[in-house]
């Protein structure tokens, strides 16, 4: 029981995963984007539209990706060329790409025969979980480490790839200077704006596929309308929680994971707490290393300096 | 300046696609009809309308062209009593996405169908309730119908919803014929916390101990009439415990799509969800709100409309098992079809006699059955062989 615990875990933490990484390069980038949600839910579509039209796993990621990162390229505009309000483009976004998604499936939907959309038999073998020879056979760790859908991969692959390109690289270097002075990094040569837009979209093109899983992991292939319902949010408190570090997000997303289906799995003879003190852990928790992290007073667990801030360069 | 203008432009954009989605136009009626509509309505009888210038305001939570579900479901059965009735489309006004718990939101659009000259509201979701209870007030020649509540004012507001429990005791004598593990698995959106929940759970429990005494009923609940991830994650956990057949009330397909991934079998909600998982459905239990809408809309034509609430069954149509599909028990169709035939005669009524609680305790007595109001508001027990998990 506990194994399957922790395969749920894994499994409801992978699409918190997406958005989180996402998000962390928004804000290492300066931009607080709230606008998770509704990249989320534009990759959710254009991940299973394109799925359902095709068969094709990999161009449904592609078509997620490249759909998140346009709902980010829309935010980028606004807010590093117009320099509008970041919280309020960001939230836009959001209503926007929930909007526009149920849209595009009410649509769909509206033209399928039966009244719902369920992705084709290749896909669905594709996207399930993967089955290694004799890795996956073992007991415990081979349902523990070698049972998921391609996504779980993707998942830590992105991170530890992101956490190397952030942490260990120049352009990396570049991002973090610009998120915590972009008017420094500027002085120092540095192309802010491409930089920002680059970061940015990118950043939502991961939210993207993190929206893909919703639409086609969590909802097993079937099209249900607000399919993201709310992860995105969770995501945003996520990034708090990792401190801004793609690897910590991992951890964290399987703790927020947990949280979240903890209610299903704790055995109600023995712990008579009510479900909703479940509903609250994931939050709590963040408050809690909000508080933590902010008595530490140390500066490398905080939010970038620049986040939240247009950067003006004539205001120099 | 430019930046400014392309700014404000990308906003319309924005703001032009989502409002696309949303709405749609209605004709006002001719002058003739309208003069019909108010000499009809200004009658406070209930003088017979005539059909032609009936007009009926239906308000949706949700949008029915997002597919199976609530809103979808409603609104099926507002087109068939539109094709029985013989109505036109635009003797039907209908308001979507109208938050049930946005009192404004919800005395905006039931106003807009009074003005555009609707006769008959349908409010279909539960939060309408009070606010359906003071238009009444204010519009005593309007007719408030409101769905799955329980105030009525006996004239010119009545509510209206039906004993599924009929069906859900139906569904469980295939749940429990289907079971070798002996544990059913039940996804519910609510506990004991609500009668409709737990009289639901029950009923389905007693289907299932009719057939098969040994099976236990694994119920685990989501907290949220809606949650995805929620509920396909409580399905798993339950399939994870060893349950083999999964149950649910709430509102996606996501249980029984987390049966078919795991090979394991269910039973459907609100539509027929053998279309969604059909390596998995043994039957879907449903609702055909058309039977109640075609029923209303008639008693307003005759002028026999009353403002009783009403509650209606499988003998009035209004709940119905989805035919069964071939994974059942060769034995399933013939129990159901023998459960069925007693209720539809009224020597069957699923909460009768002496019922045994997980408790310990009983309800009922003998040589009677529970009466209606209790099975709407006062089931907060479970039967025997229901287990919180």
């Amino acid at each position: 029981m506990i194994v399957k615990f922790l395969v749920a875990a894994v499994l409801a933490g992978t699409p918190l995963l997406f958005g989180t990484l996402g998000e962390i390069l928004n804000e290492r980038a300066g931009h607080l984007n709230l606008g998770v949600e509704g990249m989320m839910s534009l990759g959710a579509t254009a991940g299973f539209i394109v799925g359902y039209k095709t068969d094709n796993f990999v161009l449904a990621l592609l078509a997620a990706f490249a759909a998140g990162a346009f709902g980010a390229l829309i935010y980028a505009v606004l807010t590093v060329m117009l320099m509008a309000n970041q919280n309020v483009s960001g939230l836009t976004l959001t209503i926007f790409g929930i909007g526009l998604s149920n849209f595009i499936g009410f649509y769909y939907v509206g033209k399928s025969a039966e009244g719902t959309l369920k992705l084709p038999e290749r896909i669905t073998a594709q996207m399930r979980s993967v089955h290694i020879p004799v890795l996956s056979d073992l007991p415990v760790a081979g349902e523990l480490f070698f049972s998921y859908n391609p996504f779980v991969y993707l998942g830590i692959i992105t991170a530890v790839v992101l956490g190397f390109y952030l942490f260990r690289t120049n352009a990396g270097l570049n991002i973090r200077a610009v998120g915590e002075n972009p008017a420094a990094a500027d002085a120092a040569g540095i192309h802010v704006t491409k930089l920002k837009y680059l970061n940015i979209m990118a950043g939502g093109g991961i939210c993207g596929i993190g929206g893909a899983y919703t639409g086609m992991i969590t909802n097993g292939g079937v099209w249900i309308s607000d399919c993201v319902g709310g992860l995105g949010w969770i995501a945003v408190a996520l990034v708090i929680f990792a401190s801004w570090k793609p690897v910590k997000a991992v951890f964290g997303s399987l703790v927020f994971g947990a949280f979240r289906i903890l209610k299903y799995y704790v055995v109600k003879d023995i712990i008579p707490i009510p479900d909703a003190f479940f509903d609250m852990l994931p939050f709590l928790v963040t408050a809690l290393v909000l508080v933590a992290t902010s008595m530490r007073q140390s500066r490398e667990n905080n939010q970038p300096a620049g986040c939240g801030i247009n950067y003006f360069r004539e205001e120099r | 300046m430019k930046k400014k203008l392309l700014s404000v432009l990308l906003c319309l954009a924005m703001t032009v696609t989502m409002i696309t989605g949303c709405g749609e136009t209605e004709e006002p009626l001719d002058p003739e009809t309208q003069a019909m509509v108010d000499k009809a309505i200004s009658d406070p009888e209930y003088a017979p309308v005539p059909k032609e210038s009936m007009k009926v305001g239906v308000i949706h939570i949700g949008d029915p062209a997002a597919g199976s579900g609530y809103s979808y479901a409603h609104d099926q059965g507002i087109i068939g009593m539109q094709k029985e009735i013989g109505l036109t489309d635009d003797q039907i006004v209908r308001k979507n996405n109208v938050a049930d718990d946005d009192p404004t939101a919800i005395e905006a659009a039931i106003t807009e169908c009074i003005e555009e000259g609707c006769v008959l509201i349908f409010a279909t979701s539960y939060g309408y309730m009070d606010t359906c209870e003071k238009l009444s007030e204010e519009h005593p020649d309007v007719i408030f119908s409101h769905g799955t509540g329980y105030k009525g004012n006996g004239t010119n507001f009545n509510n209206y919803f039906g004993r599924i429990y009929q069906a859900r005791y139906l569904s469980g004598i295939a749940a429990g014929l289907k079971t070798e593990s002996n544990k059913i698995g039940y996804v519910s959106a609510f506990g004991k916390t609500l009668s409709e929940t737990a009289g639901g759970i029950n009923a389905f429990a007693m289907g299932v101990y009719s057939v098969n005494p040994d099976a236990e009923v694994d119920v685990k609940v989501t907290n949220s009439w809606y949650d995805p991830e929620g509920e396909k994650q409580a399905a798993q956990a339950l399939i994870a415990d060893g349950c083999d057949v999964i149950a649910q009330h709430c509102d996606t397909p996501n249980p029984q799509l987390a049966a078919e991934e795991a090979g394991v079998f269910g039973v459907g909600y609100n539509s027929d969800m053998s279309k969604d998982a059909p390596g998995a459905v043994l039957c879907s239990v449903m609702w055909d709100w058309s039977a109640y809408y075609t029923w209303a809309v008639q008693q307003l034509i005759d002028g026999t409309w009353t403002g009783d609430n009403y509650y209606g069954g499988m003998s009035e149509g209004l709940v119905t098992l989805s035919d069964l599909s071939d994974l059942n028990d060769p034995e399933a169709a013939a129990k159901i079809e023998e459960a069925k035939a007693k209720m539809l005669d009224g020597s069957f009524n699923v909460f009768d006699g002496v019922i045994e609680t997980n408790e310990g305790t009983t309800v009922g007595e003998e040589g009677s059955t529970l009466d209606d109001a209790t099975i709407q508001g006062g089931i907060d027990w479970y039967f025997k062989n229901v287990v919180e998990k």
